[in-house]
C-alpha cells in the first residue's frame, strides 16, 4: 500500500467506552458539615452511580500496511483490562486503590485513567475525556485537565 | 479566534485488506472488516473552521459556501459509493477513519475561501472517530 502519512498533518484516533460506577464525594481532610455543604447530594452517606463514558484519544503515524495509527483490537482490549474490568459495576471509594485516598471526582477518575492509558504501548496517548452524565464531562491531557463542569457532581 | 463547525453526514461502503498480505493476515490484522464483500457505516463529518469574524458580516466563514464545498468535495465523492473503488483520492490506502480523515483534509483544505480550516473529525461510528489537524495547531485553535 502506498506511504500514507500526512507529512505536517497530525492524526488522532478517539474511541469511546463506558462502564457504571458508584461513588460518593467525600474528603477526609474536611469536617462532616463542611462535605456536605460542598459536595451537596453527591456526599449522600450510601453513595450513588452514574453510567460514564470514556474518550480515549491517540496519536502518531498511520501504518501504510493497515492505515491504522493502532490496531482497534490491541486498544479495546489494553482498555478492557486496564479500565472496564477494574471500574464496571463497582464502587469506585471502595474498589479502586487510588480512591481510598483521592475523593473519585470525575477530574481524578479522568486524571487516574489517563495514568492508566500512558502505559498502552502502541499509540501517543493525547487525551481522556470523561462523561460523568450527559451534561458534565471533563477532559484531561498533558497540559492538566483543560474542561470540566463547575455544575452539583 | 473563533472556531465554526459544520456537520454532514454521508454513507459509504468500505473494506480493508491489504494485498501485499496473505488472506490469513489480512484476516488476522483487519478481523471482521476483511469480510471480502465489504460492509458500510454512517458517517459523520465535523468541519472546525478557525478565524475571526468579519467586522461586516459578523462570520467567520460564510456557510453556504462551505455547504457548497462540502457538498462537491465530500458528498459527491463519498456518499452512496464505495470507498475502495469510487474514491481515486483514497486509491492504495486502506479506507480507514484515519485515512479517509485525511484525504477529506486534503480535499478541503484548499477550497476553504475564509478562515483556516482547523479540524477535520470524521466519526465512523458514534464510538469511533479520526481527528486531523495541522501539525503544531492547539484544540482550542491556538498555536501550541
Amino acid at each position: 500500500m502506498t506511504a500514507a502519512q500526512g507529512g505536517d498533518l497530525k492524526i488522532e484516533l478517539g474511541r469511546r467506552y463506558r462502564f457504571a460506577a458508584s461513588h460518593r464525594l467525600h474528603s477526609a481532610q474536611m469536617s462532616d458539615a463542611e462535605n456536605a455543604r460542598i459536595y451537596g447530594k453527591c456526599n449522600n452517606a450510601c453513595g450513588h452511580g452514574h453510567n460514564y463514558t470514556v474518550e480515549i484519544g491517540i496519536s502518531g503515524d498511520v501504518d501504510p500496511a493497515t492505515g491504522m495509527i493502532a490496531n482497534l483490537v490491541d486498544l479495546d482490549s489494553f482498555v478492557q483490562r486496564e479500565v472496564i474490568e477494574p471500574f464496571d459495576h463497582r464502587s469506585l471509594n471502595d474498589e479502586v486503590e487510588v480512591f481510598r485516598a483521592e475523593v473519585p471526582t470525575t477530574e481524578n477518575l479522568c486524571i487516574e485513567i489517563y495514568r492508566r492509558m500512558q502505559a498502552f504501548p502502541h499509540a501517543k496517548l493525547e487525551r481522556v475525556r470523561v462523561e460523568e452524565t450527559s451534561n458534565n464531562s471533563f477532559e484531561y491531557a498533558e497540559e492538566g485537565v483543560v474542561s470540566g463542569s463547575d455544575g452539583a457532581l | 479566534m473563533v472556531l465554526l463547525t459544520r456537520k454532514i453526514e454521508f454513507s459509504a461502503s468500505h473494506r480493508y485488506n491489504n494485498p501485499a498480505l496473505s488472506a490469513e493476515e489480512n484476516q488476522r490484522i483487519f478481523g471482521k472488516c476483511n469480510n471480502p464483500h465489504g460492509h458500510g457505516h454512517n458517517y459523520t463529518l465535523e468541519v472546525t473552521v478557525a478565524g475571526e469574524p468579519d467586522p461586516v458580516t459578523g462570520m467567520v466563514v460564510d456557510l453556504a459556501d462551505l455547504k457548497k464545498i462540502l457538498e462537491q468535495e465530500v458528498m459527491r465523492r463519498m456518499d452512496h459509493r464505495h470507498l475502495n473503488f469510487e474514491v481515486p483520492e483514497l486509491a492504495g490506502q486502506i479506507p480507514t477513519c484515519e485515512n479517509v480523515a485525511r484525504v477529506i483534509w486534503n480535499l478541503l483544505e484548499p477550497k476553504i475561501p475564509q478562515g483556516r480550516l482547523h479540524r477535520v473529525r470524521l466519526y465512523e461510528s458514534p464510538d469511533l472517530f479520526a481527528d486531523c489537524y495541522r501539525n503544531g495547531a492547539g484544540r482550542n485553535g491556538s498555536a501550541s
